[in-house]
C-alpha cells in the first residue's frame, strides 16, 4: 500500500463524517438525481398541458390536465382497472393461503427449502415469458379449450365465456383471461408475506388454544387467521399496486379495453401528451399511499 | 515519570449527557500485569478502548511510553487488543490469522513462518495452524486471539474481558496461563474484568472503576484490606457496611466504615474478648454452611446486624442447622474497622 | 422448558389432505405455464397453438441462431444486465456500508430510498424517468436503459450486503485495525473477503432482474430493443411464433439460473434476502 493511501486513510478516520459522505455520496447522488429527481419531473409534468390547436406541451401550471382525468372514458378506465385489482386480490389471498399455510406450518427441511424455491423462482424470473407463456396457453386452440373437450366440458366454456362482463370471443380475449393472468402472475408476491406472517405465530399460542378446548377449527378461525391477517394486507399490497399499474397484460390478453397503465403508456408515447400520462400515474400512486396509510394500520409492515 | 508505559491523563468521554468516562488519571508502569474493574458501564472498557483507539477522549489526553497517541489511529499505535469474542477472520486459518499483523506491515514470508511457530508454541497450540476458527474450541479461539496479538510484539496488550465467555474451570486454568505468559513475555497486560475474584488473582496492580471514575488504584491487598469507599469495600469482597448509629457505637465515629466478615472472631458469650479487641453481643439469626467455611449473620443486642465468616475448623453441617438463636459474643481488632470516603 | 420455536413444525404431524391437495394445486398453477412454454419450443404447428402438439423438433432452434435481430436484442440486453449489475454492486455496497456500519441518523430514510424505486409500481418509474427524459429534453440511448435497470437493482444487492454485514459485527474491523490494517487493507483483507458471497448473490439476483425487464424500459428504450423487448413485440406476430417459443425458453433458462446460483450463495437459506 503505498502512503498515499494510508494518508488518506488517515484522513478518513479523523474525520468519520467525511468517510460517511464518501460511501453514501455515490448511491444518493444517482438514487437523488435520477429518481427522486425523476419523480420530481412526474409531477411538475403532470401540472403542463397539451394546446389542443399546436399539440405542443406548454410548459405552465395549470390544473387542466388534472381535469381531464373526470372525462367519462378516464373514469371508466380507472374504475376498470381498480375493479380487477381488487377481484385479484382477494382470488390470490384464497389461492395463496393453503399453500403459505402448508409451508409454515407443515413442511420442513427440503420439502421446505423446494418449496420455498418453487415460489421464489416464478417471482424472479421472466415476467414476459410468463404473460407469454399464457398467451399460448388461452388461444383457442390451446390447452384449456383441448382440457374442457376432453372431460366434455367444453359447453361449460362457453358458457362463462358467453357472460358479458367477463366472457369474450376465446379466453385469450376475455375479462376473465385477463383476470387468471393477472392471478397467475402476482401469485408468489401474495404467497410470501403470508408464509411470513403465518411463521411468526408462536406455536405455543396454538398449543394453548388446543389445551384450553378449542377444536382445530376454532383455533384457526380464532387464533391462526388473525396473526396471519397482516401477511395477507401485505401481499395484496403488492397485488394491487402492481396490478394498477401493469400494462402489459391487459395489452397481451384481453379485449380492447383500456386499463390505466395501457392508457400512460399510450399517451406518452405517440400520442406525445406526457402530461396526461403523468397525470394519470399519480392517480394509481394516490389509491396506493391511501392503501398503505390503512394496511400500516393493520400491521402490515411488520409483516413485510 | 517516564517508565511509565500508560498514562491517562483527566481522560473525559461524554455521549451527549452520559459521562461514560468522567476524569480518569491512570498511571501504568511497564511490565506491570494490571486490571481494570468494576461493574458494566463503569467506563473500566471505554477507558481501554480509548486506548486502543478505537474511540476518542472528548478531553484528556492517552500516552504510551510518553508518547501523545490521543490522535492517532489503532492502526498507529503499539498496542494490540485481545477481544472480548476473540475476532478471529473466519476466512483464514490459523497461521493465517496469526500472522496478519505481520502480513500487514509485510513482513518477509520466512520470519513470518517463524514468529508465527514461536507464538503458537507460546499459547500451546504448535499444530492448529492449517485449521479454520469455526474448527476450534472457545478456549482454543481464545489462544489464537492471544498469539494473534502478542506475535506483533506490541509493547503492550489489552484484554477485554478474555475469559468472560469460559467456564470456570477452564477459566482459572486460563488465569495461571496467562500470568506465565506475560512473565514470559515481559510485556505490560491491562486488562478489562467485573470480576473481582479474577483481578485479585490476576494483577500486580489494579483499578477499580465506578460510574465513569476511578475510586481506588492500588494493589489487589491494598485494595482488599483497605477499601477507600463504600464502592470499593462492597464491591470487592463481601463486607459489613457501617452507618450511622451502628458505625457510632462500633467505631466511635459516625462515618461510614467496613469490616469484613472474615476479621470477626466468633465467640461463646461466657469467652472475654482480648484485651486489645472490641467486641458486642447478639445471637446467630442464620448461618449458612458453605462447605469449606459458615456464613453467619447476626443480630446485635444494641441493634443492627453483621455479616461474620468462620472456617470450619471444628465446626459442621450439624453444627450450623442447630445454630439458630445461639448467643454469641463477636470480637475483632480496631484496626480491621475501615473508615470510608463517600 | 417447551421450546417455543416458531419455524420447525411438529415432527410426524400431518396435514389434512384438502390442504395439502390445494397447496399442490397452487404449485402446479405456478409452474406449469412454464412448462407448456418449454413444451412449444419443439412443437412442429408453425402457430404453434394447438395442443396436443403434432409433432415435435429441433428446427427452430436453427432458426433461431439464424436470427439477426434476436442476437442483437439478447445482445443489448445483455449488456444493460452488466452494466447496471456493476452500477447495483457499487452503489448498493457503498449503501450497505454506510447504513449499517455508520452512525448517523435517517439509516431509515436511505434504506427507502433504495427499496423505492422497486416498491413502487414499474408504471411510475416508467413514467417518471419518462418525465425527466421529457423535461430536460436527453435522447434515449443505451444509457437511459441503464439508468433505469441500474436504480432498481441497487435494493437486491443492498439487501444482501447489509445482512451479511449485520450478521458479521463490528469487531472484526476493529481487530484487523487493532493489527495494523487502515481502513482500506481491513477493506480489501477482511470486509470484502466477507461478503463476497453475499455481493455475488445479490449481482446475480440485480443481472437478473434487468435481463428480464420489461416495464420500465418501454419507456426508457426508444427505438432500441432489448430481449424482453423483442418478445413482447412478437406477441402478435403468429408466424413468429415457434422463434419466440425458442427465445422465451432462452429467457427462462438466463433468468432463472442466476436465481439458483444466488439462493446457494446465500446458504440455501429459507430467509432468502430481497
Amino acid at each position: 500500500m503505498p502512503p498515499t493511501f494510508r494518508r488518506v486513510a488517515n484522513f478518513l478516520f479523523r474525520h468519520p463524517r467525511g468517510a460517511l459522505a464518501l460511501l453514501l455520496g455515490p448511491p444518493l447522488l444517482w438514487l437523488g438525481v435520477v429518481y427522486l429527481g425523476s419523480l420530481g419531473a412526474l409531477l411538475i409534468q403532470s401540472f403542463f398541458h397539451v394546446d389542443e390547436f399546436t399539440g405542443q406541451v406548454v410548459r405552465s401550471f395549470s390544473f387542466a390536465t388534472y381535469a381531464q382525468l373526470f372525462s367519462p372514458a378516464n373514469l371508466d378506465i380507472f374504475r376498470r382497472t381498480t375493479a380487477m385489482a381488487a377481484a385479484v386480490t382477494i382470488a390470490a389471498a384464497l389461492v395463496a393461503f393453503p399453500l403459505a399455510y402448508y409451508m409454515a406450518r407443515y413442511a420442513r427441511g427440503r420439502v421446505r427449502s423446494l418449496l420455498y424455491l418453487g415460489v421464489i423462482l416464478p417471482l424472479w424470473s421472466s415476467y414476459i415469458v410468463r404473460v407469454y407463456s399464457w398467451k399460448l396457453i388461452l388461444a383457442k386452440e390451446g390447452i384449456v379449450s383441448w382440457l374442457f373437450s376432453a372431460v366434455g366440458l367444453s359447453s361449460v366454456l362457453d358458457a362463462v365465456l358467453a357472460i358479458p362482463g367477463i366472457g369474450g370471443p376465446s379466453l385469450s380475449f376475455s375479462t376473465l383471461g385477463r383476470f387468471l393472468v393477472f392471478l397467475y402472475i402476482w401469485l408468489p408476491y401474495m404467497i410470501l408475506p403470508i408464509q411470513a406472517a403465518l411463521e411468526r405465530v408462536p406455536k405455543s399460542l396454538l398449543e394453548a388454544s388446543a389445551d384450553l378446548g378449542a377444536p382445530p377449527g376454532r383455533t384457526f378461525r380464532k387464533v391462526t387467521l388473525p396473526l396471519a391477517l397482516p401477511g395477507v394486507v401485505a401481499g395484496s399490497i403488492f397485488t394491487f399496486s402492481l396490478t394498477l399499474g401493469d400494462f402489459i397484460i391487459p395489452g397481451t390478453i384481453g379485449d380492447s379495453s383500456l386499463f390505466i397503465g395501457q392508457a400512460v403508456l399510450r399517451h406518452q408515447g405517440t400520442a406525445g401528451n406526457v402530461p396526461l400520462a403523468a397525470a394519470m400515474t399519480v392517480v394509481p400512486m394516490l389509491i396506493m399511499a391511501a392503501y398503505l396509510a390503512w394496511a400500516r394500520r393493520l400491521g402490515a409492515f411488520d409483516a413485510l | 515519570m517516564s517508565a511509565a508505559a500508560v498514562r491517562f491523563v483527566d481522560v473525559s468521554r461524554h455521549f451527549g449527557e452520559v459521562r461514560a468516562v468522567d476524569g480518569v488519571s491512570l498511571e501504568i508502569a511497564d511490565g506491570e500485569f494490571f486490571a481494570m474493574l468494576g461493574p458494566s458501564g463503569s467506563g473500566k472498557t471505554t477507558c481501554l478502548r480509548m486506548l486502543a483507539g478505537f474511540e476518542q477522549p472528548t478531553s484528556g489526553r492517552v500516552e504510551l511510553h510518553g508518547r501523545d497517541v490521543t490522535d492517532l489511529p489503532p492502526y498507529e499505535r503499539d498496542v494490540n487488543t485481545v477481544f472480548q469474542d476473540y475476532a478471529l477472520f473466519p476466512h483464514l486459518t490459523v497461521a493465517d490469522n496469526v500472522a496478519y499483523g505481520l502480513t500487514v506491515k509485510k513482513v518477509a514470508k520466512p520470519e513470518i513462518r517463524r514468529r508465527v511457530g514461536e507464538a503458537l508454541d507460546l499459547v500451546r497450540l504448535p499444530d492448529y495452524g492449517a485449521r479454520k476458527p469455526a474448527q476450534l474450541s472457545g478456549g482454543q479461539r481464545q489462544r489464537v486471539a492471544l498469539a494473534r496479538a502478542l506475535v506483533n510484539r506490541p509493547r503492550v496488550l489489552l484484554l477485554d474481558e478474555p475469559l468472560g465467555a469460559l467456564d470456570l474451570k477452564l477459566r482459572q486454568q486460563m488465569q495461571t496461563e496467562l500470568k506465565a505468559i506475560q512473565r514470559q513475555v515481559g510485556i505490560t497486560f491491562l486488562f478489562v474484568t467485573h470480576d473481582q475474584e479474577e483481578a485479585l488473582a490476576m494483577s500486580d496492580r489494579l483499578a477499580v472503576f465506578n460510574q465513569g471514575r476511578v475510586e481506588q488504584v492500588g494493589t489487589p491487598a491494598e485494595v482488599y484490606e483497605r477499601p477507600r469507599t463504600v464502592f470499593v469495600a462492597g464491591f470487592v469482597g463481601t463486607t459489613n457496611l457501617l452507618v450511622g448509629d451502628l458505625a457510632t457505637r462500633l467505631t466511635g465515629s459516625g462515618g461510614p466504615a467496613a469490616i469484613r466478615p472474615e476479621r470477626i472472631r466468633l465467640l461463646a458469650p461466657e469467652t472475654p474478648a482480648a484485651a486489645d479487641e472490641k467486641s458486642a453481643e447478639g445471637a446467630i439469626r442464620e448461618a449458612v454452611y458453605l462447605g469449606m467455611h459458615t456464613r453467619y449473620t447476626v443480630d446485635l443486642d444494641a441493634g443492627g446486624e453483621l455479616a461474620v465468616v468462620a472456617q470450619n475448623l471444628d465446626a459442621d453441617a450439624a453444627d450450623a442447622a442447630s445454630a439458630h438463636g445461639r448467643r454469641v459474643r463477636l470480637a475483632w481488632e480496631p484496626s480491621a474497622v475501615r473508615a470510608l470516603v463517600g | 422448558m417447551r421450546s417455543d420455536r416458531r419455524s420447525a413444525p411438529p415432527r410426524g404431524e400431518r396435514a389434512p389432505l384438502g390442504l395439502k391437495l390445494a397447496a399442490l394445486g397452487a404449485i402446479l398453477f405456478l409452474h406449469l405455464p412454464l412448462l407448456v412454454v418449454f413444451l412449444y419450443a419443439f412443437t412442429t404447428d408453425q402457430a404453434t397453438l394447438t395442443f396436443p402438439p403434432p409433432g415435435l423438433t429441433l428446427r427452430w432452434f436453427g432458426l433461431a441462431w439464424q436470427r439477426v435481430d434476436l442476437w442483437q436484442a439478447f445482445s443489448l440486453s445483455f449488456q444493460v444486465a452488466a452494466v447496471s449489475t456493476a452500477v447495483a454492486v457499487v452503489l448498493g455496497t457503498l449503501a450497505a456500508l454506510a447504513v449499517v456500519r455508520g452512525r448517523f441518523a435517517g439509516r431509515e430514510l436511505v434504506t427507502l430510498l433504495v427499496i423505492l424505486p422497486i416498491a413502487l409500481p414499474g408504471i411510475v418509474t416508467g413514467i417518471a424517468l419518462r418525465s425527466g427524459l421529457a423535461l430536460t429534453g436527453l435522447p434515449f440511448s443505451f444509457w437511459t436503459i441503464v439508468a433505469g435497470h441500474g436504480t432498481f437493482c441497487i435494493v437486491t444487492v443492498y439487501n444482501n450486503v447489509a445482512a451479511r454485514l449485520r450478521r458479521t459485527g463490528r469487531s472484526q474491523i476493529e481487530a484487523s485495525m487493532d493489527l495494523g490494517a487502515d481502513a482500506f487493507q481491513t477493506f480489501r483483507r477482511i470486509v470484502l473477503p466477507g461478503i463476497a458471497t453475499a455481493l455475488l448473490a445479490g449481482g446475480m439476483l440485480a443481472f437478473s432482474l434487468s435481463f428480464d425487464e420489461v416495464i420500465v424500459t418501454t419507456f426508457t428504450a426508444g427505438q432500441q430493443r432489448t430481449l424482453p423487448i423483442w418478445i413482447l413485440d412478437q406477441l402478435t406476430r403468429p408466424r413468429d411464433r415457434p422463434v419466440t417459443n425458442v427465445t422465451a425458453l432462452f429467457v427462462i433458462a438466463v433468468t432463472t439460473l442466476p436465481i439458483l446460483l444466488a439462493h446457494k450463495l446465500s446458504g440455501g437459506g429459507e430467509r432468502e434476502e430481497r
